[in-house]
């Protein structure tokens, strides 16, 4: 397997592009500075800069808080003149929501700009909405001794997206996760390109969405995901041809058994050319596709591609009714390789609440059922399953293969990355204000491509870093011996820590 | 087929300005008064539209901002922070939060559906109506799609009894007499409110509002006045008073009555169906543990309507109170079993807060429900109960315009209606009739736990 020798890439610092990174803590310095210079040198986490008046604690979310006290490089209790103040930070409050906390996005965040985990006290792990991902731990072995340095180095995380045993090719990707579809309109090309980029560097895939193949993409084919999806936006067999996975979209979980929606104003003359659609005019995906109202029907689809591109292999995006695992087996028996299962607190563009809220079931019950009812059928070894909608973390995606997925996809976790504070406007007026989300020329340019790449490929290499940290802390030399492993987690609100042999985490 | 079931909306302002989760706090101190400051750049001109020189640095709560936190990391000094909106988080209770009376706020000035981008952010699930999510249909089923009107979707439902076969007399006419049917375009009728500041601005506001629908309001027997009785035929009367002074010539402007449960409420039934045969008769019951027997109880007599309530949080009577989902799948199953849940109507009301919680409560057992709440928030009361107490409205309720408030109401519904549309067309079902008990095509998380977390941590 050619993944085992992959190079991954390298880390390089990409801090935030706005002159003050959000952090937990705010860091003021009073005028009784005398400007000694001291903070600058004491702080091994660069939070203060030298300035002509007094040093500029200008990268203060680095700062470890309070919690620093211990330490002696503790600046509040070294300054000779007790100039600085170590507080809250007003504005952190207000960030994020229950799935995604301000923590989990500052976590997320330290991670895209260092490549590394929080040294900060921020839960980059879990999320606080109170059930699910929220409540599960791993239960880990008592760490005995120190362990074996460098035992972790080969731990492979390596996962086959082609287990059905045709003369398809096998496709391995180094990390068990891709990226998922964002169509050019509903983000920018600048956003769409980092995240292909950094799917290519990484040794994976990312997903084009339903909007088209930007002329842009075509030096990644290879890391390509072409969508098929109900409208048909841009879908050509020129392009079909192009990719190694042909993914079809029957539905998405951020609006499950509703069609997609781009607003007029993001149909710009060039998101309008590549859709085949007129500028300035709303574009609606139907839902469902009006072909297919059957397995018979979906295998129909599944073979027109197969014939399109005798090289691809098909994805199915599906999302989680009460009958999923039906869909699945359903899938499976009309030959596609890998089935997506997109869940419903997922998804990234706009949608109705009350269709993100309470239309079909979060991933965390549908991955299981799904798992165990294809063990059943004795198909679960010749099918790769993709868990998607509401991954947020590391955590989330281990938990999610030991719940019996073999990888995950996603699509959240690349916008924070990119600086996406989940201010839920991606749809208002010139669109996402920062510059992530939309098609206007001004708001594109607040983002560099380097940086966006650089960016994506930090928080995915600190993501696999935590992977194999706790694989190795399992006992597990290959991502692929998770799958499925219901033993190793444990639901807070049915086994209490003292039935655990263990710690929690 | 009937015409497509339709609600005009047009966008109906708030009187007062909109209280918002979060607000800019902005301190003077420090300022660089830069030549180019960060409020210029806000992309949704916030600082603009509120006519402040951005050289000053005025405190600010603002109910424009949209959260992006652009000006609070590009502002060379680092003088702009956010901060929650005290008043925010003091609107309405642990039932009746923020978010849900502010999201009643949009709908009802818009007429529009809530939607926003990135994911779901609320908690996994939660208690009551949050502890359960609807199913939807992809590759095995078709779904239906309503909401863009390409395929229609009824909301219609009856109310009243159903015979559920027809008898022949000898020469092969037939001889069993049809009950009396109202059909409503929507599955919502407007109850009483628990609390509400005095006047008749509010109840005009409801029927004027159940007249453009098609629906009903239910009204006090007591408290009818003249202006009331011209709008009688959008009305049910709630028999709070004597029935006897409610003469024949009244009832025949009416299509539905209610009267309360007590000691023989089908001795009432009789009397008024002996008056006015056409009138559809509505039992109202206190949701509780004895409501299923009550309910088949009150069937085998001849019941032609139920309304069970429960509280304005939800919930029965009694010292360990269920949930009102709880307690109707209990009582519909139970007519289910007992054969007789297709002869009566079951119309559910109390604790009804979203858009959402119609659809679940239909799916529960309801074949329609009574709101309240609701149409006081769409006309932007806070939920503070100040009126419960004697206290002035603080926005001014009881001199509400009743053009206004019905406009409000109409968006509101029209909101509610389109998401119904989302719900119905998710999972494939063309009529709101179809939903009611469609236990099957929803997920509950009590069963979902057991199933999926309840083997972790074990071995083998």
């Amino acid at each position: 397997m050619t993944a085992n020798h992959f190079h991954f890439p390298g880390i390089k610092k990409a801090p935030s592009r706005f002159r003050n990174a959000l952090g937990k803590y705010r860091v003021t310095i009073t005028k009784a500075c005398t400007n000694c210079g001291l903070c600058v040198d004491l702080c091994p986490y660069g939070v203060y800069r030298a300035g002509a008046k007094r040093p500029k604690a200008s990268c203060d979310h680095l700062c470890l808080g309070p919690s620093c006290s211990k330490n002696d490089f503790y600046c509040t209790e070294r300054c000779p003149e007790k100039a600085i103040r170590i507080l809250p930070n007003p504005s952190f409050e207000v960030l994020g929501d229950r799935r995604w906390p301000a923590e989990l996005l500052a976590g997320t965040w330290h991670m895209a700009e260092t490549g590394t985990v929080p040294h900060q006290d921020l839960n980059y792990k879990t999320g606080n909405s109170g059930g699910g991902f929220d409540k599960i731990r791993f239960i880990l072995p008592k760490k005995n001794g120190n362990g074996s340095p460098g035992a972790n180095e080969n731990i492979a995380t390596a996962i086959e997206l082609n287990r059905s045993g045709d003369i398809r090719p096998r496709v391995t990707i180094p990390v068990p996760l891709y990226l998922g579809g964002m169509s050019f309109g509903s983000v920018s090309i600048v956003t769409m390109l980092s995240r292909v980029r950094a799917a290519a560097a990484l040794g994976t895939f990312c997903c084009t969405g339903e909007g088209g193949y930007p002329e842009e993409l075509m030096d990644y084919d290879d890391h390509i995901i072409t969508q098929v999806a109900t409208g048909l936006f841009g879908v050509r067999e020129e392009t079909i041809r192009r990719v190694r996975i042909v993914e079809f979209k029957y539905a998405q979980g951020a609006k499950p058994g509703l069609g997609g929606h781009l607003l007029g104003d993001k149909v710009t003359p060039r998101v309008a050319q590549m859709r085949e659609a007129v500028a300035g005019s709303a574009l609606f995906s139907p839902f469902p596709f009006h072909s297919v109202y059957s397995v018979e029907d979906h295998k129909k689809h599944v073979d027109w591609i197969k014939e399109i591109n005798k090289k691809a292999l098909v994805s199915v995006k599906v999302s989680t009714p009460t009958d999923v695992d039906m869909v699945a087996v359903g899938s499976y028996y009309a030959g596609a390789h890998i089935v997506q299962l997109d869940g419903s607190y997922g998804g990234t563009g706009a949608a109705p609440d009350i269709a993100k809220k309470n239309i079909a079931m979060p991933i965390e019950y549908a991955l299981p059922k799904v798992h165990r009812f294809l063990l059943a059928e004795g198909i679960r070894d010749r099918i790769t399953i993709i868990a998607s909608g509401g991954i947020r973390s590391a955590y989330d995606m281990a938990k999610i293969i030991a719940m019996g997925a073999d990888g995950v996809c996603l699509g959240t976790a690349d916008l924070v990355a990119l600086e996406c504070i989940r201010c839920h406007h991606c749809e208002s007026g010139r669109g996402c204000a920062r510059g992530i989300a939309t098609t206007d020329g001004e708001l594109t340019n607040l983002m560099e491509l380097e940086w966006g790449t650089q960016r994506i490929i930090n928080m995915y290499s600190a993501w696999r870093a935590q992977l194999v940290h706790i694989l190795g802390r399992l006992g597990m030399r290959s991502v692929t011996e998770l799958v499925g492993r219901f033993d190793v987690l444990a639901h807070l609100d049915y086994i209490k820590q003292e039935e655990v042999e263990g710690e929690l985490d | 087929m009937p015409p497509k079931y339709h609600i005009e909306t047009s966008q109906a302002p708030n009187r007062f300005p909109k209280i918002t989760r979060s607000g800019i706090i902005a301190w003077e101190e420090g300022c660089l008064k830069c030549a180019r400051c960060v409020k210029k750049d806000c992309i949704y001109q916030v600082y603009e539209k509120r006519d402040l020189d951005d050289r000053q640095m005025l405190d600010s709560l603002d109910s424009a901002c949209m959260d992006c936190f652009r000006c609070v990391q590009n502002c060379p000094n680092r003088l702009i922070h956010k901060g929650l909106n005290p008043a925010y988080r003091a609107l309405g209770d642990h039932y009746w939060t923020p978010e849900i009376i502010s999201e009643l706020w949009f709908q009802a000035e818009s007429g529009r559906i809530p939607v926003s981008g990135a994911g779901y952010g609320g908690p996994f699930s939660g208690p009551g109506f949050d502890a359960m999510w609807t199913d939807m249909s992809e590759i095995v089923r078709p779904t239906r799609d309503g909401i863009h009107g390409r395929e229609y979707i009824s909301t219609t439902v009856d109310i009243g009894r159903k015979a559920m076969a027809l008898e022949f007399g000898p020469g092969g006419e037939i001889v069993s007499r049809t009950p009396p049917v109202v059909e409503i375009p929507l599955p919502v009728i407007f109850d009483m409110l628990p609390w509400a500041p005095p006047g008749d601005n509010i109840p005009l506001s409801f029927l004027y509002g159940a007249l453009a629908l098609g629906t009903f309001a239910i009204v006090r027997q007591s408290a009818i006045n003249p202006i009331i009785r011209e709008f009688l035929p959008y009305a049910i009367i709630y028999v709070d008073g004597d029935p006897g002074s409610l003469h024949a010539q009244m009832l025949r402007s009416l299509k539905i009555i209610e009267v309360p449960d007590g000691e023989d409420p089908i001795a009432l039934q009789k009397r008024f169906k002996s008056m006015h045969p056409e009138l559809v008769v509505m039992i109202r019951l206190r949701l509780s543990p004895g409501a299923r027997e009550r309910s088949l109880y009150l069937i085998e007599q001849g019941a032609e309507v139920l309304h069970l309530v429960a509280d304005e949080y939800g919930l029965e009577g009694g010292s360990d109170p269920l949930f009102i989902k709880e307690r109707m799948k209990d009582v519909h199953l139970h007519l289910v079993d007992r054969g007789v849940r297709d002869q009566v109507t079951l119309i559910g009301g109390g604790g009804i807060a979203m858009a959402e919680h119609m659809a679940k409560l239909i799916i529960c057992g309801a074949d329609a429900l009574s709101i309240d709440i609701p149409l006081l928030v769409s006309m932007e009361c806070r939920v503070c109960r100040r009126c419960k107490e004697g206290i002035s409205c603080p926005v001014g309720l009881d001199d509400v315009d009743p053009l206004w408030g019905s406009l409000r109401i109409r968006n509101l519904m029209a909101a509610w209606h389109s998401q119904l549309l989302e719900i119905l067309g998710a999972m494939g079902i063309r009529e709101a009739r179809r939903l009611r008990g469609e236990m099957g095509r929803a997920m509950f998380f009590e069963d979902l736990e057991k199933e999926i977390f309840a083997t972790m941590g074990k071995r083998g």
